[in-house]
């Protein structure tokens, strides 16, 4: 069985932070298309903040992910605040009391975390928003590990399910968020949410297959 | 871009350190750099009265703080919903002990923020009562009134609402006359030009010269529909009747009008359109009790303007008469 421990995985949120800082000017890019232009402006700023927090630290996965959820919903504001906020923060508690994560402790975080935001936002599958990324890629992880799939395979699968997803955004009229008011004027163009939640759901998983460990 | 900024990053830092200083006199900061308060608040026994949104409407939405107006306001960055921690921090500042209504506009990141902020709030005690303006004609057909955004009609919300919290009332009184006051009002923008978000650095819509974008929402949201632009009595009678359409008011009905430019339109031709507009309603039969013309709400540096009518009942006439002392003249 493959795993990776909780105490010494702490790197993988300041790696996902820095993943996003990076990503600043293409993610705004693409939301300059059909949102204000601001997306990769505020979640660069947000995670710039939690990277500094983070850097130099050695912490637990579930506590850096306490520390980067607590940043984004008191200091970004905006949609993606408070929906990454609450996503990461049920991702954290998920972890908590896991010493030794397994693809079912992995599996329960991801679903903790789709809970958490569907519990403040009203977005389905199909709305052209982040739920796009998460839900086919969560779904990929599940299906990969009921069938017998070990953790590395699954999380390959997760990180293709996410990409996927964000892809058929392309093709999809925003029902939710300001690019809704654009109705078929939103079709052609990636949606932004679902652009930063794949570049947050790869980061993740490579950081945690880079962790894996085989044990008996 | 020809901005007067220092860091991008850090304009609306900048814009509240500026603000504070020129209107010591009416507002302060509290210890939530992203809170403005009324420089007397919180006022013991009075319902408190808050709200919040995104930066770049100057004068909105920290220059409605003040005497009879605003207790507090949460402050976003530019076009984006301050965060729920900002929200609760107005929530507290604002709160004498009689519970506290949030006024605020309908977008996706400030209901989510609102949200997360009066469950911080309830478990301190505080009872928190929110209005959704709903006031732009233009963004959600009549009968999905619940997902049209809210632009300048918020003003005369809060200025009801906080002449009623002013008087005494209950919280679930100047909850209640808020909701009444923009259900009332109906609005609709006019864009002529785009803005540039100090980040970003460049426009993120463009307006084809010759052109106005009807129906245009406060952060460029694209309009109802795009047309060659007109003349300014004739755009002005466009916008009173698209607006009154849906307003469907009875003749004789009182009214308030309340028009906006958007940022980069001069004044005088805020006044030209008025001259239209005025004319036009009361040729519908209807009766003007008040007019606010300037820059209320404004989005950045975009060029056009905003209309809103508010039907006036005796309660709505009285709490708009009622005196303030806020950084803008209302």
């Amino acid at each position: 069985m493959q795993q990776f421990s909780n105490s010494d995985s702490g790197d993988i949120v300041l790696a996902i932070a820095q993943r996003i800082v990076e990503n600043r000017v293409h993610l705004s890019d693409i939301d300059g298309l059909i949102g204000d232009g601001d997306h990769g402006v505020n979640m660069a700023k947000g995670f710039g903040i939690a990277a500094e927090r983070l850097r130099g630290k050695a912490r637990p996965l579930s506590a850096s992910l306490t520390v980067l959820g607590d940043v984004l919903m008191t200091e970004i504001g905006g949609s993606m605040g408070p929906l990454y906020g609450v996503m990461f923060s049920g991702f954290a508690e998920s972890l908590n009391d896991v010493v030794e994560i397994d693809a079912a402790a992995f599996e329960r975080m991801l679903r903790t975390g789709l809970a958490e935001v569907q519990s403040i936002g009203d977005a389905k599958v199909g709305d052209k928003t982040l739920i796009d990324s998460y839900a086919p890629a969560l779904e990929a992880f599940s299906a990969a590990t009921a069938k017998g799939d070990g953790f590395a395979t699954a999380l390959d699968a997760l990180i293709a399910g996410a990409e996927k997803g964000r892809d058929s955004t392309i093709e999809l009229v925003a029902k939710i968020g300001r690019a809704s008011r654009l109705g078929e004027r939103s079709r052609g163009v990636l949606d932004p949410g679902a652009a930063s939640c794949a570049i947050i759901l790869r980061s993740l998983a490579e950081g945690a297959k880079a962790k894996l460990r085989v044990v008996p | 871009m020809q901005r007067f900024i220092n860091d991008p990053d850090f304009v609306v830092e900048d814009t509240l350190r500026g603000f504070v200083k020129a209107h010591s006199d009416l507002v302060k900061l509290a210890d939530n750099p992203k809170v403005v308060a009324a420089a007397d608040a919180p006022i013991l026994g009075k319902v408190g009265v808050v709200t919040g949104g995104g930066s770049g409407h100057e004068p909105a939405f920290i220059g409605y703080v003040g005497r009879n107006m605003l207790d507090a306001v949460a402050v976003g960055e530019i076009f984006s919903s301050p965060t729920a921690k900002s929200f609760y921090d107005a929530i507290k500042m604002a709160d004498g002990g009689r519970g506290v209504v949030c006024l605020y506009g309908n977008y996706a990141g400030d209901n989510m923020n609102v949200k997360m902020a009066v469950k911080l709030a309830a478990k301190d005690g505080i009872d928190v009562r929110t209005v959704v303006a709903n006031d732009d004609v233009c963004s959600a057909p009549p009968d999905e009134r619940e997902k049209r955004r809210g632009v300048a009609g918020e003003i005369l919300m809060w200025k009801c609402g906080a002449a009623k919290a002013a008087a005494g009332a209950s919280l679930e009184q100047v909850r209640a006359t808020a909701q009444k006051a923009i259900d009332n009002c109906r609005s609709i923008g006019v864009g002529l030009g785009p803005c540039t978000l100090p980040a970003v650095g460049h426009p993120n819509f463009a307006i084809e010269p010759g052109t106005m974008e009807v129906g245009i929402g406060h952060h460029g949201e694209p309009g109802a529909r795009v047309e060659p632009l007109k003349r300014a009595a004739d755009v002005a009678r466009d916008m009173v009747k698209t607006v009154l359409d849906d307003h469907n008011l009875p003749a004789e009905t009182e009214v308030a009008i309340l028009i906006s430019g958007l940022g980069a339109t001069p004044t005088n031709e805020l006044y030209i359109l008025n001259d239209t507009v005025e004319s036009e309603v009361r040729a519908r039969g209807l009766k003007v009790a008040r007019t606010y013309v300037g820059n209320l709400f404004t989005s950045l540096e975009m060029v056009g303007a905003t209309l809103t009518i508010m039907a006036l009942d005796e309660e709505l006439k009285q709490l708009l008469s009622v005196e303030v002392a806020c950084p803008v003249r209302l």
